[in-house]
């Protein structure tokens, strides 16, 4: 079979698996967040931390909660690197620096996992395993929280009380998380994965040489890394290393996790507004995007000049020989397309079609399909300012999903869609404006703006892959970037919230024939029409300094 | 008639407006206008600095691009101002003839009239102030206000009793009660609303130059950080030319003409001699799903016509003619009067020397000493009283029922039937009876007045449909004969027996589930309703109280505008929308344009992007902007004659705007801007 063949049907039977299971996960989700009962060990929770269940917040409330908790988690995630030396399992590492920790914290409470760290040669198993491992679990349903709570804006009336963000947080750990993620565990161990808790031993190499090998609980943390859309390694060489990801049937696992919960949910969110062909146009919106990032990295890929290239049927340059071209663009391509930041090939090695690319799709806002819950609330913005322009063109006060999209509406609207241009732009202007940031440049040229511009297209749409090739753990990195995921996490939060709240207040207005339909595959064009334009277009400056002035000739 | 909107002399009076609107503190109400005045003045400064022919072009024409946005919107209001002045002159320093209680008539300027002071006016007198006729009737001639040259009758009481200031009474005379403060009459407030003075955003497009600040503060920030971008790959920008990328980039298209669009979409109602009271109320019309229409006048051609007599059981019809005739004699309504004319054409051809007889004209008035009982909302019957005291009456079945029950008398299962049968074939059954001096009542049949639909209405609800917009057709008939013109008509429900609270109810009920109602009324009861719709349109022939109860007011009195008035509404949205998804769509093609112009010389790959083939940086620079401002130019008949609303599904509209706007917005500036750079790339020192 050849490589293309080959990539061609792994993408196809991916986007089968997801299509199989995303419609009934979905239709899980949708129970989950609606039910009324409690588990037993959720009570106890709920009584051990002080929390009435029953209390429905307002949006204010919600936010507050959700701000208290994830500041609570950094500080936690702060302590636990900065106390690493006298906590058990250390393996001997030491504190992390202050900022690097502040950083590291603050990367996997906002669900970016940046990581300006080694793993191995960083955190021992406590910190990986109650540290990081817990916030890959709980940023992951924060993030599906704020999604259930804006589709409760648009499915309540009369009311801005969007919920409780503890039990959704709960819920979303408990109930969906935690069982998939150990079902995720356990065939990842079946297919390979390490999951122990041994330290660092010495193997001898087929050269003879000495190499230190660290062992740990892999598998377990691989599988909430994935379907949390979270993507910090266990190892600094992430998904490409052997231990994380030893082969194409634990690659294609890893690839399934990651799409499984942000299809999934836009499914629900179809069940919960009680029209399925909204979520069917959704799903299109998202799988044609990431489609087409798969098709232009894939080809780019393939296609790359130069005789080595030629020779290995593909550049081979940085990626792994048991995974090929194929799996690696189409990894590239999901990684980026959903937050997730886990990588299975270096993507400063991409061909620099590719590499802007993958760039590209992170800056879009990662929507295709997006975070754990951030890909569906941030898709849902886009298609009010979609349904606000395209209903004007109909004749009526556009409305979304019987909700009217009005000053209020969209001055929450235009706020959103203004953070993270201005947080990754700004910053990448900053560091490439001052003679200290521009030292971590490893390479001249676009190529070495590109590696700029990609830490912070990755920090601020808290996607967190690493393009390589800079120097990010230094004080200027760890605290710009720690700022930008900062700023890129809960500035948007907040403003979809009061964009729920603001929602939930409206009563329904019924759908007529002069309604806009926005379950259309017409629609699904326009919408795609409106990420490109409104989302891509202001990029393609710093993109054609970058990526497009390396690549086009 | 009213000028064109592209009037020559209007265009030319725009002209000093659109110098005028440059003042800094006019502009910032426009942000994207307002940013690209501030790079003109800018890129002035640094062509003044560092002249080339290239820095002075750009200057020239991003000052063009200003005044061009700001000649659009002095374009929309010159007409306005147009108007408005014929109507201060049509506002004349009237005097008032105010009769005091004593009865003694005093000369009082208008202006110092009161609410409640009452004022003589005669033949060729101009009514002072706005009011309602409390005394006597006259013809008006109300063309200062409506334009329309034929005069109207106004007379006290009912529904046609309100006067407007301005207008000059052509016969008899009226004794009018002032409703209007100075200075808030009808006149003035029309002048207010012409002229744009008292022109409020609307929500949506308020919403709409939120998004349009947003886009252009991303812009803004795509722009100011491409320059580090820019030097740390060795390629640093003239500021000016970073100015024209900011400026192309910025939806100037739609903010340049945004306002001149919302004061073009009131003046489209103005033509159609609709005032709207709010801005809101326009938009709401685009919105509205619920249309509340009057049957009569609006859906049927209003005056009811006696069609056919139907005898109860063992009835002469010679006798219920003849009853049928005494009971209307006095019934001045068209109803009333058409029973006379058919009644008087069955006993002509009745045998000659039958008791009915007619005896000639002199029988067209009543008999002398008879007693009119005039139709009420709650006896629903009338007719006349005769001396002898036989009784007349007709009226609707249930009412003439319950007053031969009064009598110990009943209404007949075969009349009920015939009374039934006509409803049902959309007729309107009046039931004739009769009662004797000695307590002995009987009816007699079945008057058959029968109700014509507009022609084309069924149409017309058809399109309304297709609009996604409900017709309820609001009648006084009963359920029976309700549903037949319903379905006759076409409209999608009705509501018989309509009182002014189930209207409300009604209203009230369509609101509650989200729905946007618009209807149109004219009378005192009327108000209510008008003030609970969303859009409510009061004729201008209605009371006072109508209409200060709607948003809007017909000053042709045409209830079938309704129609016409949410799809202007729906017009003035998608204008809106066409332009502005013209404008984003722009982007695109202004990049394939400038960022080659600014970075092929940097990286030599980046000249693949030059897919126009412009001549050199500086001609595609200067091209785009150039194509910015002319686009601005050419779309301004657009903007103020609005895009064409034709009645259609959502989907069918937004798949021809979408092609029209997004995809013609995608492809006309590569156009566009290669025509222009082959003309620019002449100028010398620019190619």
């Amino acid at each position: 079979m050849s490589a293309t063949l080959a990539a061609v049907l792994q993408a196809a039977l991916l986007a089968l698996c997801v299509g199989l299971l995303a419609r009934p996960i979905g239709t899980y989700l949708a129970r989950v967040f609606t039910s009324e009962r409690h588990l037993a060990i959720e009570r106890v929770i709920y009584r051990v931390g002080g929390i009435d269940p029953a209390a429905d917040q307002r949006w204010t409330a919600y936010l507050a909660s959700l701000v208290g908790f994830s500041a609570a988690s950094i500080m936690v995630l702060f302590a636990f690197l900065q106390l690493q030396g006298s906590l058990p399992l250390s393996l001997g590492f030491g504190a992390m620096p202050t900022d690097q920790a502040l950083n590291t914290a603050i990367s996997f409470t906002t669900n970016t996992n940046w990581q300006s760290y080694a793993g191995e040669s960083a955190l021992g198993h406590l910190v990986q395993m109650a540290g990081l491992a817990v916030q890959n679990f709980v940023s992951a349903a924060v993030g599906i929280a704020v999604a259930i709570a804006v589709i409760r804006g648009f499915t309540r009336s009369h009311t801005d009380r969007l919920g409780n963000f503890w039990v959704d947080l709960v819920r979303g750990s408990i109930r969906v998380l935690l069982p998939i993620a150990a079902i995720g565990a356990v065939v990842l161990v079946f297919g390979g994965v390490l999951q122990n808790l041994a330290g660092p031993h010495d193997v001898t190499t087929l050269s003879g040489a000495t190499q230190s090998q660290l062992g740990g609980p892999v598998a377990s943390q691989e599988a909430i890394k994935e379907l949390g859309t979270n993507g910090g390694g266990f190892f600094n060489a992430n998904s490409a290393h052997p231990y994380e990801n030893p082969n194409p049937f634990t690659n294609f696992a890893e690839l399934l996790l990651i799409l499984l919960i942000p299809f999934a949910l836009v499914s629900a969110f179809g069940t919960l507004v009680g029209d399925r062909k909204q979520a069917r146009t959704v799903t299109l919106v998202m799988a044609t995007l990431l489609g087409l990032m798969i098709v232009v990295t894939t080809v780019s890929e393939f296609a790359h000049p130069g005789i080595a290239a030629q020779l290995a049927g593909g550049a081979m340059e940085g990626k792994e020989a048991r995974f090929g071209v194929g799996s690696s663009t189409l990894f590239a391509s999901v990684t980026t397309g959903t937050s997730t930041g886990a990588v299975n090939a270096a993507h400063d090695s991409l061909s620099p079609l590719a590499g802007g690319a993958v760039l590209l799709n992170m800056a879009l806002g990662e929507i295709a399909p997006g975070g754990t819950g951030s890909g569906l609330y941030g898709m849902l913005v886009l298609a009010m300012v979609a349904v606000f322009i395209a209903g004007l063109m109909v004749g009526r006060t556009p409305e979304y999903l019987g909700k009217k999209l009005g000053p209020a509406q969209i001055k929450l609207v235009a706020l959103y869609i203004l953070v993270t241009p201005t947080i990754v732009l700004l910053g990448t202007a900053v560091a490439l404006a001052f003679e200290g940031p521009r030292g971590s440049i490893l390479n001249a040229g676009p190529h070495g703006l590109t590696e700029v511009l990609y830490a912070f297209t990755s920090a601020g749409n808290n996607n967190g892959s690493a393009f390589g090739g800079l120097s990010a753990n230094t004080p200027f990195y760890n605290l710009a970037l720690g700022a930008a995921m900062l700023l890129g996490r809960f500035l948007p939060i907040a403003i979809v919230l009061a964009l729920a709240g603001s929602l939930g207040r409206q009563g329904p207005t019924p759908a007529t024939a002069g309604t806009l339909p926005t379950n259309t595959t017409l629609f699904a064009g326009l919408l795609l029409g409106v990420v490109l334009i409104v989302a891509g277009l202001t990029y393609l400056p710093a993109l054609a300094l970058g990526p497009l002035a390396e690549g086009v000739r | 008639m009213p000028a064109s909107i592209l009037d020559p002399t209007l265009l030319r009076g725009a002209v000093p407006g659109a110098v005028r609107k440059l003042d800094p503190r006019l502009m910032v109400r426009t942000p994207v206008m307002f940013v690209v005045e501030v790079g003109s003045v800018a890129a002035t400064v640094l062509a003044i600095t560092d002249p080339s022919a290239f820095a002075v072009g750009l200057a020239i024409w991003l000052w063009l691009t200003v005044l061009f946005a700001n000649f659009a919107e002095a374009v929309a209001e010159g007409r306005g101002k147009a108007q408005a002045d014929t109507l201060r002159a049509a506002r004349t320093e009237a005097e008032g003839r105010r009769i005091d209680d004593a009865g003694h008539e005093s000369l009082v300027a208008a202006a110092d009239l009161q609410v409640g002071d009452i004022v003589v006016c005669e033949a060729g007198d101009v009514i002072p102030s706005d009011g309602d006729v409390v005394e006597g009737v006259a013809s008006v001639d109300e063309s200062a206000v409506t334009g329309e040259s034929a005069p109207v009758i106004r007379e006290s009481g009912g529904d046609r009793s309100a006067v407007t200031g301005g207008t000059r009474v052509l016969s008899d005379r009226i004794l009018v009660k002032i409703t209007a403060r100075p200075g808030d009459t009808f006149i003035d407030r029309m002048i207010a609303l012409v002229e744009g003075a008292a022109r409020q955003r609307t929500p949506n497009e308020i919403a709409l130059s939120i998004l349009l600040s947003a886009l252009t503060i991303v812009f803004l920030i795509a722009v100011a950080t491409l320059q580090p971008l820019a030097a740390y790959s060795g390629g640093e920008q003239e500021l000016i030319v970073l100015i024209a990328l900011l400026v192309c980039l910025i939806p100037t298209t739609i903010g340049a003409l945004l306002s001149a669009i919302g004061i073009a979409g009131m003046d489209r109602l103005v033509q159609r001699n609709v005032l709207a009271m709010s801005g809101r109320a326009v938009e709401a019309a685009g919105d509205v799903s619920t249309l509340l229409l009057d049957k009569t006048g609006t859906i049927t051609y209003g005056n009811r016509q006696a069609v056919e007599l139907l005898p109860a059981p063992g009835i002469d019809p010679a006798d219920l003619a003849r009853v049928a005739r005494l009971a209307s004699l006095a019934d001045e309504t068209p109803e009333g009067r058409s029973i006379v004319v058919l009644a008087d054409r069955l006993l002509a051809d009745a045998p000659a020397g039958s008791e009915a007889g007619v005896d000639g004209e002199a029988s067209k008035v009543a008999p002398a000493g008879a007693t009119f009982v005039a139709f009420s909302a709650e006896t629903r019957m009338s007719g006349l009283d005769l001396p002898g005291g036989t009784s007349t009456r007709k009226g609707a079945g249930d009412a003439v029922a319950q007053w031969l029950g009064g009598f110990g008398a009943i209404l007949p299962d075969a009349l009920q039937e015939e009374v039934n049968g006509v409803s049902r074939r959309g007729g309107t059954p009046l039931v004739v009876a009769e009662s004797t001096a000695s307590g002995h009542a009987r009816a007699l049949g079945v008057v058959h007045l029968a109700d014509v639909v507009k022609e084309g209405m069924r149409e017309r609800f058809e399109e309304l449909r297709s609009m996604g917009i409900r017709t309820v057709m609001i009648t006084g008939d009963n359920p029976l004969t309700a549903a037949a013109i319903a379905k006759e008509a076409g409209v999608d429900d009705f509501l018989a027996e309509a009182r002014p609270e189930d209207k409300m109810a009604l209203i009230r009920k369509e609101q509650e589930g989200g729905k946007l109602v618009a209807m149109t009324g004219d009378g005192t009861n009327d108000a209510p309703a008008l003030a609970q719709a969303d859009v409510g349109v009061a004729m201008n022939s209605g009371t006072s109280a109508a209409k200060d109860a709607g948003n809007m007011v017909d000053l042709d009195s045409d209830p079938t505008k309704l129609i016409e008035i949410v799809e202007i509404g729906k017009g003035l949205l998608i204008t809106r929308g066409a332009l502005t998804t013209f404008s984003v769509a722009n982007d695109v093609a202004k990049y394939f344009a400038i960022l080659p112009a600014m970075f092929a010389v940097l990286y030599p790959g980046l000249g693949a992007l030059n897919v126009m083939g412009l001549a050199s940086p500086e001609s595609a620079i200067l091209s785009a902007v150039i194509f910015n401002a002319l686009v601005i130019v050419a779309l301004i008949p657009l903007a103020l004659r609005g895009v064409k609303y034709r009645p259609s599904t959502a989907s069918q509209l937004l798949r021809r705007n979408l092609a029209v706007y997004g995809v013609g917005g995608l492809v006309a500036p590569f156009v566009g801007i290669k025509l222009i750079d082959l003309l620019v790339a002449l100028i010398p020192g620019i190619a």
